[in-house]
């Protein structure tokens, strides 16, 4: 009964959608404030909807109800609480509803949180994203039904949730990163308002700013962790594979980075207004495309959920006409969108356009790289794949590129900046930055590497530029405190963002440079050598978990003859589905990682297993959270904040007829 | 010509210029990457040129594991169920490598006519079969499905 009721409001919810998609939208038209008024409540009922059909699922995963096909097919009765309770995202009926569901949670918030908007621009927003939701529920409706029933009689048990799944990983990396996609469906949703009205100006980039930094700062914990998970789980010793379902969030990621940079520019200086717009779609396509490929079944990936062609064709029309639409929208209106052309070519504005160049053609080159390959089969009909290379070749350039530009920014003007004003600013800090990059890997490791010194000089001129610049800014303050004091929100998000990039590119260079690896066969007793540690196989052991059971191996690592510490990799066979799976130890530090996964047995107890030494590589998760704590922070800038009291006051003050469409939200506050 | 339009010019070919070497870069490496993706069949029929490194697809061979006792070398032979190729790998294998299993595996073949895997890749989940290796099989006429429900006794 309680999964029926779960059907039942997702189909509420896709009447809701649809009135949702309709009334506000003619009402913002026709300037009809009771159909623009509906948004707010509208939004209310689809998440109550989408929500209680959400809670259904998770209470028909809770309570083994195997009558129901999806949970017979993603859990079983031995799962552990907390994987029953997030297996309901393991597949893909689930997932979706998992992906409407947070799209209904950010209709909420922009019901919320919009009252220094005016109401008709709320309508055209919550409009927007309710066609969409009309869509997403229809899709599902129609192809992918979570509740489902298994006709005729309910299964004994269930299949169990895929073996891989069953960690930390799984309970938090597909809801941020979900969280943080469809975060840009609102971005999306603005532009398209600001379309619809014709008024994009200053004021819609600052309505648009900390919604679109939010979103951006939610990809990109997502991302990190997915990473992260990758990293521990998957046991191959990396943190970024460029696989093909990888890379559609780092495209969105890129998109949402030129975006937010670009929106800088549309809110201080009225320009860039329709690349900000095409940003916006770009990041909306990115987020659909990376849908289209894990649930099509198009590429080969380890994410890929088992697919129908059906699905992919759905998901094909959405994205043509949501896209499409956009892009016809953006074509008419294109008139509006002028902007006038006045900045020198030595300016804040060319460096920002410089960023988002570089961020494009890297966003574009990673999505060559992972559709060619389909192209390439619908054309010649053979099958090929393109390797990490390619996109290493064409990425890190680009990237060291943009750390360049990056330096100069913060310090440069508006309109103007003469190079020799710059060139004075930043002497010291490239001077720095060049001497030290030479002279540190040397100390470090007593040879030179051309690799490494790149990698620490870029990174200190991050430092360093990004330092002398908050030196400028606090210049005329009586002291350090009432300078930092002074300071706005967004400057410190900027900045940490910006350290956010060095920590990163220093994680990433250096862990790929200084790494090592040795896949050994070792007996009971005998011991190897890795950099500068000794690892001692000291045998292995059965082990019994709650729905699994396995070996259990002791490493006893030391360094100088010195016990560090002992790690414990595991190889488990999952019992209801007798999957095998490994679980590496780690063992984690601040300058190094050191990693141990179990292969095989192969006779009188000796096991294959592969060690890895991997400096740095905690760097690049601590980078992402550097960050996605900046741009929470610009998000948090009061400046945001204190547009709704002028907003407020201005509505009170001079209630004009012109503007009382506009004003109804600012006396509501 | 007006100065703000020489400035405009100016902008327009540096990003032009920007753009197509990128574009010409891109290309480059995007042509030095592709690895071609061959079947055990296309593979027997001498259809891949010597030397080269490409991926091969098929099912692990039934009771065609062999794994040497005091190293981490492996020899298995993969199936399209037309023709069959010998492989041997050094290292260790993913978790859901066993017999009757689709797997992709990266290298080059020796003179010997084995296959040097640099990588050999199972899928993580059971029921889903890699497109290539599903291509594979159809390109030999022969459905997984069928060669899975035998072996197994028809279990499925």
């Amino acid at each position: 009964m309680l999964p029926e009721l779960g059907h039942f409001s997702l189909i509420l919810a896709l009447c809701l959608c649809a009135l949702l998609g309709t009334l506000p939208l003619l009402g913002a038209a026709r300037g009809n404030t009771q159909f623009m008024g509906l948004a707010r409540p509208l939004v209310a009922g689809v998440f109550v909807f989408i929500g209680l059909a959400y809670a259904l699922l998770t209470y028909s995963f809770a309570v083994d109800d195997f009558s129901v096909t999806y949970v017979q097919q993603h859990s079983n009765s031995l799962l552990p609480l907390r994987y029953k309770l997030t297996a309901v995202w393991g597949g893909h009926e689930g997932s979706f509803l998992l992906w409407t569901f947070m799209l209904a949670g950010w209709m909420l918030t922009v019901a919320l949180f919009s009252r220094t908007m005016p109401l008709a621009f709320v309508a055209r927003v919550l409009g927007v994203l309710g066609l969409l939701s009309v869509g997403y529920l229809m899709f599902m409706l129609a192809t992918s039904n979570p509740f489902d029933r298994l006709v005729p009689l309910p299964a004994a048990d269930g299949v169990d949730l895929n073996s891989a799944l069953q960690d930390f990983g799984f309970i938090v990396h597909p809801p941020t990163l979900y969280m943080g996609y469809v975060g840009f469906s609102v971005v999306f949703a603005f532009a398209m308002a600001a379309l619809l009205s014709g008024r994009l100006d200053a004021a819609w980039a600052r309505w648009c700013r900390p919604w679109a930094n939010v979103a951006w700062a939610i990809l990109t914990i997502g991302i990190a962790l997915g990473s992260w998970w990758a990293y521990y789980e998957l046991g191959w010793g990396g943190w970024w594979a460029w696989d093909p379902v990888e890379n559609p969030p780092l495209i969105t990621w890129l998109f949402g980075t030129a975006l937010i940079h670009s929106l800088a520019v549309t809110e201080k200086r009225g320009i860039f207004k329709s690349w900000t717009v095409m940003l916006a779609i770009l990041a909306f396509a990115g987020s659909l495309l990376g849908t289209f490929i894990t649930r099509s079944g198009l590429l080969t990936s380890v994410h890929a959920f088992a697919t129908d062609p059906e699905r992919g064709i759905f998901i094909l029309g959405i994205l043509v006409l949501s896209i499409g639409g956009a892009l016809l929208l953006f074509a008419l209106r294109a008139p509006l969108l002028r902007g006038r052309f006045s900045f020198g070519l030595l300016s804040r504005e060319m460096l920002l356009l410089v960023n988002n160049l570089i961020l494009v053609v890297s966003a574009a080159s990673v999505f060559l790289g992972t559709l060619f390959p389909m192209v390439y089969q619908a054309i010649t009909d053979d099958l090929i794949s393109i390797g990490p290379p390619y996109f290493n070749a064409i990425f890190v350039p680009l990237m060291a590129l943009l750390v360049l530009a990056l330096g100069v920014g913060p310090l440069s003007r508006w309109k103007k900046t003469s190079g020799n004003f710059l060139s004075r600013q930043l002497a010291l800090a490239a001077l720095a930055s060049l001497i030290l990059g030479v002279i540190l890997p040397l100390l470090v490791t007593g040879a030179m590497s051309v690799g490494a010194s790149i990698t620490a000089a870029l990174a200190l001129w991050i430092v360093f530029s990004g330092l002398k610049d908050a030196r400028n800014k606090m210049a005329n303050k009586k002291s350090i405190a009432a300078g930092l004091r002074s300071l706005p929100m967004s400057y410190y998000g900027m900045q940490l963002a910006h350290l956010g990039v060095a920590v990163l590119l220093t994680g990433a260079a250096l862990t790929t440079l200084y790494s090592q690896e040795k896949s050994v066969l070792l007996g009971v007793g005998e011991s190897i050598d890795l950099g500068s540690y000794e690892f001692e196989f000291q045998g292995a052991k059965p082990i019994t978990g709650p729905n699994f059971r396995g070996m259990e191996a002791t490493i006893a690592v030391r360094r100088d003859g010195e016990s560090l510490r002992d790690l414990y990799p595991e190889r488990r066979v999952y019992l209801a589905s007798g999957t095998p799976s490994t679980e590496m130890a780690i063992d984690a530090g601040f300058w190094r990682d050191l990693f141990v996964t179990l292969g095989e047995e192969r006779g009188d107890g000796a096991w294959s297993m592969t060690i890895y030494v991997k400096p740095f590589v905690r760097w690049v998760w601590l980078g992402t959270l550097l960050m996605c704590f900046g741009g929470l922070l610009a998000a948090a800038d009061k400046r945001y904040r204190r547009v709704r009291e002028s907003r407020a006051e201005a509505a009170v003050t001079e209630p004009s007829a012109a503007r009382s469409v506009d004003g109804i939200a600012g006396v509501r506050v | 010509m007006k100065p703000h339009r020489r400035k405009m010019l100016g902008i327009i070919l540096f990003i032009a210029f920007g753009l197509s070497a990128a574009v010409g870069l891109t290309l480059y490496a995007l042509s030095q990457n592709i690895n071609m993706f061959f079947t055990p069949t296309q593979v027997a029929q001498g259809e891949v040129p010597a030397g080269q490194h490409f991926r091969i697809g098929g099912m692990v061979k039934d009771g065609s594991i062999a794994r040497e006792a005091d190293s981490l070398s492996v020899n298995f032979v993969t199936t399209d169920f037309a023709s069959e190729v010998p492989i041997h790998y050094v290292g260790i294998l993913p978790d859901l490598f066993r017999e009757g299993q689709g797997i992709v595996a990266e290298g080059i073949v020796d003179a010997g006519g084995v296959f040097q895997a640099s990588k050999v890749l199972a899928k993580h989940d059971e029921n889903y079969m890699s497109p290539e290796v599903k291509a594979a099989l159809d390109a030999a006429g022969a459905s997984a499905e069928n060669h899975s429900a035998a072996s197994e006794g028809g279990s499925l």
